[in-house]
């Protein structure tokens, strides 16, 4: 099937269900509540080495926050409940609490929830103190700067992960530009982030390696440099460089959007072809087929 | 649609009105509702007798009458909404866990007193002991908000245990009296002795306060905490000034005859 004169594959993006959290850090300026949004999302691309994923959703302004200040909204994906809980813990710990001025809230309402600030208090040393606003709990933590606020539970939705479009062109810049495209035009959707640099990863994976204790490996069938080496390659002739867009959602129709988003984005920008990554079906439970988001 | 109960006259003898709560008169008929126990003095007495009453089975009630002698309205209700039309006797919402309460007038002594939840907004001004601890208890208020928009009488938040008690005018001498955490925020002038044998709550004034000596400085700072605090009573209808919640607060730590993890905030003036 084609989309402005690019073809576009008949297949599918096979996604994992994942756990996601909405983190809300708001900060006395955007600059401060944007550098704790780079190191809470920071070392979080993948799973498979950083044991969650995460990006900014994007930028709120002070109307729209709990405390009136300038804010970013960040979403952390976890494959289960209990690591989502800890790696919250972890980098809002790490992170937040360290970063001037910011005070960190739960920007999700849900049913099922974890203890983050209830935890973080320890840092406290004793000193520590509770408020109830409105039926929902904040810790107060005394620290060298003044003092950082946390809220105590957070809510945690069954999201999506791995979301993916597949972009081919012919030389590294136009398949870049394409996939520049894809990025900025997938950024606005709500409840989506794309957690790679940029949002655009370079070095799709494959599951395992020829080496043992290796969980993943690059993803050599898209690989333009193998073509002339292995059997299964599936690089057109005339492409010479492969990007992926990885999407993680809230839930099925925030990735659904952004695929959507990118896929137009990309073909109007100098991909030659855009397919998507699965695992044949058998691995994933949500499969977002590219002729259903195709106009 | 309102259940209106409308006290004829004003009783010859204090009535005690418990039963008068919007979720007990939820699903009742008017008939019912008359037949509800009430006192009228030390002589029992049925809720017809006093009251006249329209309407039925709602969980919003709207009370009319003088009804500054009449105890009690509210008291222990776990939901619904009910407004007094004009001044309310004493132990207003007292012990009450959820639902709202609104006073057009004055709300007497006592009002929300050991309430553990819900909302009880005073339009005029609120008696002693405003979400205070009976005699004998320990713990006063356990949770839920009170907004008072003119003053408070003495005692105000005695025994807080948790919940919001806002004063837009003044409050009376020993506000926060041992008070064991939650917070108090007056807007007026602040009696003497705030927050006396206060053990974990916060009191914010924002007028120059005089403090009980065992209330030590610690700093001038905008605690985080505030700016969402005073959000919330703009929302719920207080004059609260952008001043306000940008102003920096110095905080007084006490009372160092007791935990001393209390905190008195006190507004400074704009530099």
């Amino acid at each position: 099937m084609r989309l402005h004169d690019v073809e576009v594959e008949d297949t599918f993006a096979e996604a994992f269900p994942m756990w996601g959290a909405r983190i809300v850090v708001t900060a006395a300026t955007p600059t401060w509540a944007m550098n704790a949004g780079r190191s809470l999302t920071g070392f979080a691309t993948s799973v498979i080495g950083c044991k969650c994923e995460a990006g900014i959703e994007r930028e709120l302004d002070a109307a729209e926050t709990p405390d009136g200040r300038p804010g970013i909204s960040v979403l952390l994906f976890a494959p289960d409940r209990e690591g989502l809980g800890k790696r919250l813990v972890e980098r809002i710990g790490q992170t937040v609490l360290t970063c001037p001025t910011t005070v960190c809230f739960n920007g999700l309402e849900a049913d099922t929830e974890v203890d983050v600030g209830g935890k973080l208090r320890f840092f406290g040393d004793g000193w520590q103190a509770s408020k109830v606003l409105a039926g929902r709990r904040y810790w107060r933590i005394p620290v060298m700067e003044g003092e950082f606020l946390v809220e105590e539970r957070f809510g945690i939705v069954k999201g999506v992960g791995g979301g993916n479009l597949i972009i081919l062109a012919e030389q590294v810049a136009t398949a870049l530009g394409a996939a520049e495209a894809a990025a900025a035009a997938m950024r606005p959707v709500e409840g989506a982030i794309l957690p790679f640099p940029g949002g655009i990863a370079r070095s799709g994976s494959k599951v395992g390696s020829r080496y043992s204790g290796q969980i993943a490996s690059t993803n050599h069938v898209l690989c333009p440099t193998l073509r002339g080496q292995v059997d299964d390659s599936q690089v057109p002739n005339g492409v010479g460089s492969v990007f992926e867009i990885v999407i993680d959602g809230l839930g099925e129709e925030p990735v659904r959007a952004a695929m959507r988003a990118g896929l137009d984005a990309a073909a109007r920008a100098g991909a030659l072809r855009i397919t998507a990554g699965n695992y044949g079906g058998n691995l994933g439970p949500h499969h977002f087929h590219l002729k259903e988001l195709v106009p | 649609m309102t259940l209106t109960l409308t006290l004829r006259e004003a009783p010859a003898a204090p009535v005690r009105a418990e039963a008068l709560r919007p979720d007990r008169l939820a699903g009742l008929s008017r008939s019912e509702i008359e037949r509800l126990d009430v006192w009228h003095g030390n002589r029992p007495a049925a809720a017809g007798d006093l009251f006249d009453v329209s309407g039925a089975g709602e969980p919003d009630v709207r009370v009319e009458g003088d009804l500054t002698r009449v105890a009690a309205l509210g008291t222990g209700m776990a939901g619904g909404r009910l407004t007094i039309a004009g001044d309310a006797g004493p132990h207003l919402g007292a012990g009450m866990q959820d639902g709202e309460i609104l006073v057009e007038g004055d709300a007497g002594d006592w009002a929300g007193a050991e309430m553990g939840g819900g909302r009880l907004v005073v339009r005029g001004s609120a008696g002693r002991r405003l979400g205070g601890a009976y005699v004998g208890e320990r713990a006063g208020m356990r949770g839920g908000e009170i907004v008072v928009h003119g003053d408070a009488g003495e005692e105000a938040g005695a025994g807080l245990r948790r919940g919001l008690i806002a004063v837009a005018g003044r409050a009376g001498p020993a506000a926060g009296l041992s008070a064991l955490a939650g917070t108090i925020v007056v807007f007026g002038a602040l009696g003497a002795h705030p927050g006396a044998g206060m053990r974990r709550a916060s009191i914010v004034a924002m007028t120059a306060t005089a403090l009980l000596p065992t209330y030590v400085r610690a700093c001038t700072y905008q605690p985080p905490f505030l700016r969402l605090c005073l959000r919330r009573l703009r929302a719920l209808g207080l004059p609260v000034t952008a001043e306000q919640i940008d102003g920096r607060y110095t905080r007084w730590s006490g009372d160092t005859v007791e935990l001393r993890r209390a905190e008195i905030l006190t507004l400074e003036p704009p530099r």
